[in-house]
């Protein structure tokens, strides 16, 4: 496993070529939310534009021929990131949009069984039943606990979750959690607000007793550590490319074939088709079935240089890489009279995003110190309000490290913390 | 930009120790705002006078620039008529929005917000009282212009 060579690295995003303000160097603590992206990435985009563009799918000449072997090598080397294969990894907005993608799966599955549809076969795994339960945890990003929210208040179905440790960790031992009525156990890979990684085996273990399919939300693993979805074991993960090098506007669904197929589509419209008359529609196979529109393949081919990018690193070294620093923030940070870590205050099974509070400063008010001398972190619930509640705060200042952060980051957020608490004579 | 700008010693005050901070028991309207972003909450009720006059309590929690903020909505507010409040809130979000001088003889201390309008993202922070007592009295039966009513349905706005 190799060290990362933080300033070679560096010297790949034009980001950190200017500076923040007061003329400090940007100290890019917020890759939780979006990553930078390098110059390989945004080449790779602006080259599909300036010599491949056309529609995907579409059209019988040279560009729209280029244009989709672009859109689709793409799709296959993102799908061998995660160890999968190209048909089952289908292109979304974003994780938002995957995961709405599998709850309105479910709600459409349930409309036409209700309406007495004939439904092909394997659908039926989507067909939720009142009193049927959807387990969450308490913990998930509001995208992987909304949809499941808004799909039981429209059919019935009972949303449970599983609930927190003081340290941050699911609490697994009520299994009554999973039983016969769960159909669907939708949990976060690693926790966006704490850091936890939770412990996937487990939970596939006690989904498979009771038959439930598994979505695993990865969008803070795949871009941080090896994934490998047929070792996981779950049905279906879902991420964002923005969070990994990549583009703005591109996430991924996978699934496992069997479980894609049997998926009723979610949007409707152009390229998901197999035939149309005025009468009625039959649907393309997965990924297709799932992919209305003309796709976005300039943000395929962005995803999958950031891809390039990361194997290049090699995702064991960069998992490693921030195991290092985020034990040196946390060592840092306990030092701090008056902070508390909100999540797993040891780096066993834990990635980089390290959320705290200080007493006597609200998060908002640190943000903005650290801002001032370059540092830029996220403040707030982060989309993960329920956890703040179940810690009893109201917001968090977050740092999340990646691969062009060094420990000299980690000493300028400490330093930063010390500052904010003398501004404010705390 | 300096951040002594924004955190003048007078909202420093303002927040360490706020004015009018605490619930009335009676009440013809209650507001509750947020500022999803950060996570900033204000309880606001307001109670109309027979002279027309709203008096206002509230219970808030957040940072420095809404804690503070909330302190001094209180001072400049507190049993005025809708009109005088609502000359104040407009001003605020004018000041902020660096279209006009701050004038003292309407945000008192307020005028020690200027600072925040160099930092976009704190802004709503400045507003959430003073647009939730604006939401209160309308809601208590105050009558207002159309564009009052688009500014508090932006502060609402949801991340
Ligand atoms: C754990 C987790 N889930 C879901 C999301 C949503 O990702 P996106 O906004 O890219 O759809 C995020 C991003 O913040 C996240 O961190």
């Amino acid at each position: 496993m190799a060290t990362l060579d933080v300033a070679a690295i560096k010297a790949d995003f034009p980001i950190f070529k200017r500076t923040v303000r007061n003329d400090h160097r940007l100290v890019y603590l917020d890759s939780g939310a979006t990553s930078q992206k390098p110059f390989q990435v945004l080449d790779a985009e602006r080259n599909f534009y300036e010599n491949h563009n056309a529609a995907v799918h579409r059209g019988a000449h040279l560009l729209a021929e280029e244009a989709t072997d672009a859109f689709e090598h793409a799709r296959a080397n993102i799908a061998r990131f995660i160890g999968a294969q190209a048909d089952d990894l289908v292109f979304t907005k974003n994780a938002t949009e995957a995961i709405n993608l599998i709850s309105y799966s479910f709600l459409n599955a349930t409309l036409k069984s209700l309406r007495g549809a004939d439904l092909p076969k394997g659908v039926e795994r989507f067909v939720l039943a009142e009193g049927d339960e959807i387990l969450v945890s308490e913990m998930e990003h509001h995208a992987n606990l909304v949809p499941w929210q808004e799909l039981c208040e429209k059919t019935g179905a009972v949303l449970r979750w599983i609930g927190l440790t003081e340290d941050g960790r699911l609490e697994l031992s009520d299994p009554s959690l999973f039983n016969s009525r769960t159909k669907m156990v939708a949990v976060t890979h690693q926790s966006n607000l704490l850091g936890t990684v939770n412990d996937v085996p487990a939970i596939v273990k006690l989904a498979e007793s009771v038959g439930a399919l598994v979505f695993l939300d990865a969008c803070q693993s795949v871009p941080h550590m090896p994934v490998d979805v047929v070792a996981l074991g779950v049905d279906f993960i879902a991420w964002s490319g923005h969070k990994m090098l990549g583009p703005l506007g591109i996430g991924c669904l996978w699934g496992k074939s069997e479980v894609l197929s049997a998926m009723p589509p979610f949007i409707s419209g152009g390229s998901m088709i197999e035939s149309v008359s005025m009468e009625r529609t039959t649907f393309a196979a997965p990924p297709k079935r799932f992919e209305a529109g003309v796709p976005m393949a300039a943000q395929a081919v962005g995803m999958s240089a950031a891809v390039d990018y990361l194997n290049a690193l090699g995702m064991a070294s960069v998992a490693q890489h921030e195991h290092m620093l985020t034990e040196a923030a946390l060592a840092g940070l306990a030092d701090i009279p008056g902070l508390r870590i909100i999540g797993p205050e040891n780096s066993i099974d834990r990635g980089s995003a390290v959320s705290f509070v200080l007493e006597g400063l609200h998060p908002h008010d640190v943000g903005q110190v650290l801002d001032e001398s370059g540092i830029a972190v996220r403040v707030g619930q982060h989309c993960a309000k329920p956890a703040c509640i179940r810690f009893g705060v109201q917001a968090t200042t977050r740092a999340t490290f990646y691969i062009y952060n060094d420990l000299e980051d980690v000493d300028a957020l400490v330093a930063g913390i010390y500052s904010a608490k003398k501004f404010f004579g705390v | 930009m300096k951040l002594e700008n924004m955190y003048q010693e007078i909202i420093l005050d303002h927040y360490k120790h706020p004015h009018g901070k605490g619930l009335a028991e009676a009440f013809d309207a209650e507001v509750h705002h947020v500022n999803p972003t950060c996570g900033d909450e204000i309880t606001l009720r307001v109670s109309r006078g027979t002279d027309g006059k709203f008096s206002v309590s509230y219970d808030s929690m957040g940072c420095s620039i809404s804690q503070a903020s909330a302190s001094i909505m209180f001072d400049q507010i507190n049993n005025h008529d809708f009109k005088s409040g609502e000359a104040a809130v407009d001003h605020l979000v004018a000041m902020l929005q660096r279209s006009v001088e701050a004038d003292e003889d309407v945000l008192g201390d307020g005028i020690a917000l200027a600072g925040v309008a160099q930092y976009p993202a704190r802004v709503k922070c400045a507003l959430l009282a003073w647009m939730a007592w604006k939401d209160a009295a309308i809601q208590a039966g105050a009558e207002s212009q159309l564009e009052t009513r688009i500014s508090i349905d932006s502060n609402k706005e949801q991340n």
